[in-house]
């Protein structure tokens, strides 16, 4: 057992199920012989081969309709694409394709294929390198959209994608992918998807978060700790389907809540989450619910991406406002 | 300067639009009376199914259909040209392959007629074809993928895709010709040049000479038949379906016809089509030349012709009542196949969905 990033977590997963399962193959820009622009695929090509580890000419439309129709037949393809801010040519095969396959052929056709991409900010990339747009996926049915938060559920999140029946979109926080080390026993042991993750428990407030924005939420609960305010948090994981659950049961239980989210406000998946709270929990809430989010301005370019990127002290700030509400 | 390469694209016609054989080096299926009477059936059998599909819609019992009136011959001679075990991609005006691979008629009329289970075909033939690709272009790199797939297992089995000629304008289809020329990919793109991308002729559609070059682009091979000629049709898919089936990869074949039937029921030709041109191109359409050509050699009557309508429209007739008497699919379908395992949180709205339903 050895120490190992989210993204060795990730690369981890691929050659654990990749060595199980043949008809998994991994193909996207750069993936082979590079591994990666990121290392994501990192030896694969040496271990399994230039047939399963595919370096694919630039084009990112084709790398997901080229998965849709390997995974028609069958196979179960792990599409890279290098930044989810090039994945829009790709869009149109993911959600007028990808996401309906199974639904337009009443089962038929089925699509057991992950498409996984470096997304969000934090790492002084150059423009379009650097957005959250995890809600445009998790708006589409027939989609699941998982962000793993740190290396363990990188890896236990990543062999359940690949396991999973159906298209699942992975996206993975570029900003932490090196940022700890967690001991992970390579035991092909999955977390299920569809299921939030109750990281710390606590009675005054519930702070809801996914992805790299977990660390700033979980560095806020110590601190709000220091201050005598016990956080709950929880780490959302998928963010679509949506396990709404666990949220509202802890929402029940604290009588407040604060998402925190690295992406704009407006008509996200935090605006969702308060949503579904105020829906079905508000005679719990003790405060209105509040939000800690990028604004709804463009992703600015690295020189002001931190006056962009929400902090601690920011969520520390949110979560004593609703706490303290009278 | 010198050139380093040089290109050339060939073009293929055996029959005249008179039916007449142009030399004597014809295929062998040329002497096949029985396939060709085959053809000449499938291809009827669609011009009736078109019909049909046309009243249906005229009298409000289906929504929007494209015909395919006129390019018959490309649908009905690449689907003959097609094995079992090929996988058929198709486009949005793809009913003369899909029926030729399978796909009941009744399930192309349940597809425009607005039910999902249209693309839930029962013919084991067909089980692993695609739907209907609505989007333009995208099913060229669906084809792409299941070659790769194929490929990758060393199955001896072909994908046959099709694209109208304003398809081709698309990123997709450039994408796909390049990937299927790097991986030597075994599928066949077949362009269906019937001059029309609903409005817009080829002079606004692209600079080219011809849409097969496009492959040339690509590394690919490529060539341009008369699309009415059944003969040439059936014998270019033939010869590439072979060859991509021996790993000699991928083709481009462009059918050129002539859309002789609005783009779809929603659609008014006489808007944009010059005047004279539905006049010519009947006399070049490929069901006549055919007929034609087998009465010459003494290989059809009229007496097999009137047999053979009565026999197709009772069959199309049958397909037509299986879909009218298809009833309406549940509120809890929308539901069913979304996911393998529907999530939590939608649970809640099939119940809803059932309850407001049976109301």
């Amino acid at each position: 057992m050895a120490a190992i990033t989210l993204i060795e977590a990730v690369n981890l997963a691929m050659a654990h199920e990749m060595e199980k399962d043949k008809d998994i193959v991994v193909f996207g820009e750069d993936v082979g012989v590079n591994g990666g622009v990121f290392r994501a695929t990192d030896g694969l090509q040496a271990k399994f081969g230039a047939e399963r580890v595919i370096d694919t000419p630039l084009a990112e439309a084709m790398i997901a309709g080229v998965a849709i129709g390997m995974a028609a037949q069958g196979m179960k393809p792990i599409a890279e694409i290098q930044f989810m801010g090039f994945i829009f040519p790709a869009a149109d095969h993911i959600i007028s394709h990808c996401a309906r396959m199974r639904n337009r052929t009443r089962g038929r056709l089925t699509l057991p294929m992950v498409i996984r991409a470096p997304y969000g900010g934090g790492i002084h990339a150059p423009e379009n390198h650097s957005e959250s747009t995890e809600a445009i996926f998790a708006h589409i049915p027939g989609l699941k959209v998982v962000i793993p938060s740190n290396p363990s559920r990188a890896y236990g999140l990543m062999l359940a994608a690949m396991r999973d029946p159906d298209p699942v979109i992975f996206l993975e926080p570029k900003r932490v992918y090196r940022i700890e080390k967690h001991e992970i026993e390579d035991n092909g042991e999955e977390y299920p998807l569809g299921m939030c993750f109750v990281d710390r428990e606590g009675t005054d407030i519930t702070l809801i978060s996914w992805g790299a924005m977990m660390h700033e939420t979980k560095q806020a609960a110590e601190k709000l700790a220091q201050e005598g305010i016990s956080a709950e948090v929880i780490d959302v994981a998928t963010v679509s389907p949506l396990d709404i659950d666990t949220i509202l049961e802890s929402v029940q239980k604290t009588g407040r809540a604060c998402i925190v989210q690295e992406a704009p406000k407006a008509g996200a998946v935090g605006s969702d989450i308060a949503a579904e709270i105020a829906e079905k929990a508000i005679m719990h809430l003790l405060a209105p619910i509040g939000r800690v989010s990028g604004y709804d301005t463009m992703m600015p370019y690295y020189r002001l991406e931190k006056q962009y990127m929400p902090k601690v002290e920011h969520i520390v700030e949110e979560a004593k406002r609703i706490v303290e509400y009278r | 300067m010198t050139t380093i390469a040089k290109f050339e694209v060939k073009y293929q016609q055996y029959l005249d639009a008179d039916g007449k054989l142009k030399n004597k080096k014809a295929p062998a299926i040329a002497k096949d009376f029985d396939k060709l009477k085959e053809l000449y059936r499938g291809m009827a059998l669609i011009r009736q199914l078109d019909t049909k599909a046309y009243a249906l819609q005229r009298t409000g019992k289906m929504g929007t259909y494209p015909a395919a009136t006129g390019q018959e011959a490309i649908g009905v001679g690449f689907g003959a040209a097609m094995k079992d075990e090929d996988v058929l991609v198709p486009y949005y005006r793809g009913q003369a392959s899909m029926v030729m691979h399978g796909v009941r008629m009744e399930e192309v009329l349940l597809y425009w007629g607005g039910d999902e289970r249209g693309s839930d075909f029962q013919n084991e033939k067909a089980r692993q074809d695609f739907p209907i690709a609505v989007p333009i272009a995208t099913q060229s790199l669906h084809a792409a993928g299941v070659a790769k797939a194929m490929q990758m297992r060393g199955e001896k089995r072909v994908v046959f895709t099709e694209i109208g000629e304003g398809g081709t304008s698309q990123g997709d289809f450039y994408e796909a010709l390049n990937v299927a020329g790097i991986w030597n990919l075994p599928v066949v793109f077949i362009i269906n040049n019937n001059q029309w991308a609903i409005s817009v002729p080829s002079e606004i559609q692209t600079a080219c000479e011809t849409y097969a070059q496009k492959a040339i682009a690509a590394g690919i091979d490529c060539v341009q038949v008369d699309g009415n000629d059944m003969l040439a049709v059936y014998q270019a898919s033939l010869d590439a379906a072979e060859k991509a089936r021996n790993g000699g990869g991928p083709t481009v074949i462009e059918c050129i016809s002539l859309r002789l039937c609005d783009h779809t029921t929603a659609d008014d030709a006489s808007r944009y089509r010059p005047d004279g041109e539905l006049e010519e191109g009947w006399k070049k359409e490929p069901m006549v030349r055919l007929r034609k050509y087998l009465e010459a050699n003494k290989q059809w009557s009229q007496e097999e012709e009137d047999a053979m309508q009565a026999e197709i429209v009772a069959e199309v007739q049958q397909s037509v009542d299986n879909y009218l008497n298809t009833p309406v699919d549940t509120p809890e379908s929308m539901f069913d196949y979304l996911y393998a395992e529907l999530p939590e949180r939608t649970l809640a709205q099939r119940e809803l969905a059932i309850a407001r339903g049976a109301k």
